[in-house]
């Protein structure tokens, strides 16, 4: 036995588990008769939804990532608009496009980064190190 | 349900009530034992010792271990380059976590990491996550990358760590009659974690040939079972690659990524994420995002962790045990 202090923690884990049961004790709000206890994907308070649908997209062009978020979620720009992020965030932040036409690199808290749009379309982007924020930029037709 | 999912927080109960308090967390599941054929899952220490006493000389602390069968240690999300009050000092808990698996008084075949080597993908932090992994007592040192690790693409991963493997740094090898397969699922993620095409055709040829009884470990970065949607915690083309893996007998994964331990047995196969060596992050839903979590005062290395792993023969699957860096 190596001399650790601290407690551990053990799974045996067998070859076949095709049942199982679930002994839950404690004082907890969470019982074996309560979901938390028997699923994992359930087991919080939490939004119905899997994914924030984007808002209706409003006309900027400056987008602050703040909260694990980009903010606005969506905006509309007319072609040729320099789009500048700004990551306010302790953590690190991208700002990268879907298709990967444009990657910033991991922005650290105050960082800004811009992006200039020049064709209309619309641009999904997300955050490289958290892909569940998402953003969009419509560029307009002018 | 009960056969679905097992969860439980690494937490103790100071943690927990500090995290109930700043994010109002309600529910959590306090203390649990989890039975089922041939898996047996218990905690002993700290919150949920005294629930766990009926199953301790079986689960705990490896005392009873065989001192047979091939043994290996994974490390995972040491996140090099971190600052933040989470961890002041992540190359400081990086270099006790590998002083811990040189302490041991078995050497492992070898160790893996399970991917966020770094924070932010920079060659100055792989190079020092390199270096550090050479100072490892054990003939073999397995890496995967994490999206931390691919934060402009794999090429900077793959230059420091891309020997030896196939496509964005995939792998497979057989070991001590086990077969393991180390994936990269985390390349052009835009939601989930991803596999892609070419990585699982790889993964259908790879055990094709192999025997039903093989043992299957697999080593990927973010889990292979959907833990929680919203936190892009789950992987969406993970069941294309299980269903590859249906026939054999025993299926591990092992997987980093959430930062707290966390199992689900699922038919023949057996999920399981570690802990960090960096930070700990909140248990899913109980935070606005998956931010840090900065403890109190000398509570950080509690959470912090390394995970032995020991086959323990035919039939009888792995045995887990998730050491707290001391």
């Amino acid at each position: 036995m190596p001399p650790l202090p601290s407690p551990r923690l053990a799974l045996l884990a067998g070859a076949i588990a095709a049942t199982t049961t679930l002994a839950a004790c404690g004082t907890s709000a969470a019982t074996a008769s309560n979901p938390a206890a028997s699923s994992s994907t359930s087991t919080m308070p939490m939004p119905t939804t899997t994914s924030t649908p984007l808002a209706a997209p409003v006309a900027a062009d400056h987008v602050a990532v703040q909260g694990f978020a980009f903010g606005p979620a969506a905006i509309t720009v007319k072609p040729g608009t320099t789009v500048t992020w700004t990551q306010q965030d302790e953590d690190q932040h991208t700002v990268t496009a879907n298709d990967g036409s444009f990657t910033s690199a991991a922005l650290v808290t105050g960082a800004t980064y811009t992006h200039t749009f020049t064709a209309p379309g619309t641009y999904a982007y997300h955050c490289s190190i958290h892909p569940f924020m998402h953003g969009t930029v419509v560029v307009t037709n002018g | 349900m009960a056969e679905r999912v097992d969860v439980m927080a690494h937490l103790d109960e100071a943690q927990r009530a500090l995290v109930d308090r700043e994010v109002g967390r309600r529910g959590f599941l306090k203390c649990a034992t989890w039975v089922g054929a041939g898996t047996i899952w218990t905690v002993s220490g700290g919150l949920v010792a005294a629930c766990g006493t009926a199953l301790t000389g079986q689960g705990a602390g490896g005392a009873t271990s065989a001192p047979t069968g091939l043994y290996f240690v994974q490390i995972s999300d040491s996140h090099i380059g971190f600052q933040g009050a989470a961890n002041p000092d992540v190359l400081g808990s990086f270099t006790k976590a590998i002083a811990q698996v040189n302490a041991l008084p078995q050497r492992p075949a070898f160790v893996v990491h399970t991917g966020d080597l770094t924070h932010t993908s920079t060659p100055e932090q792989f190079n020092t996550v390199k270096e550090l992994l050479a100072t490892l007592k054990t003939p073999q040192v397995t890496v995967l990358p994490g999206e931390h690790d691919t934060v402009m693409g794999p090429k900077p991963y793959l230059d420091v760590f891309g020997a030896g493997t196939q496509g964005d740094g995939w792998s497979s090898f057989d070991l001590g009659g086990i077969h393991f397969l180390s994936l990269n699922n985390v390349v052009d993620i835009t939601n989930l974690g991803h596999l892609g095409t070419a990585q699982l055709e790889f993964i259908q040829k790879d055990v094709a040939n192999l025997k039903p009884d093989t043992p299957i470990v697999v080593f990927a970065h973010i889990p292979l079972w959907t833990i929680y949607e919203r936190w892009g915690w789950g992987t969406d083309d993970a069941a294309q690659a299980l269903s590859y893996l249906k026939r054999f007998a025993s299926v591990t994964v092992l997987n980093g990524h959430i930062h707290q331990i966390m199992s689900k047995v699922e038919g023949n196969v057996t999920f399981s994420t570690t802990t960090t060596t960096a930070y700990p992050l909140p248990a899913p839903g109980t935070a606005p995002a998956p931010a840090p979590v900065t403890l109190p005062a000398g509570k950080l290395h509690d959470v912090l962790g390394i995970r032995e792993v020991r086959y323990r023969g035919a039939g009888r699957g792995l045995r887990l045990t998730d050491d707290h860096i001391a």
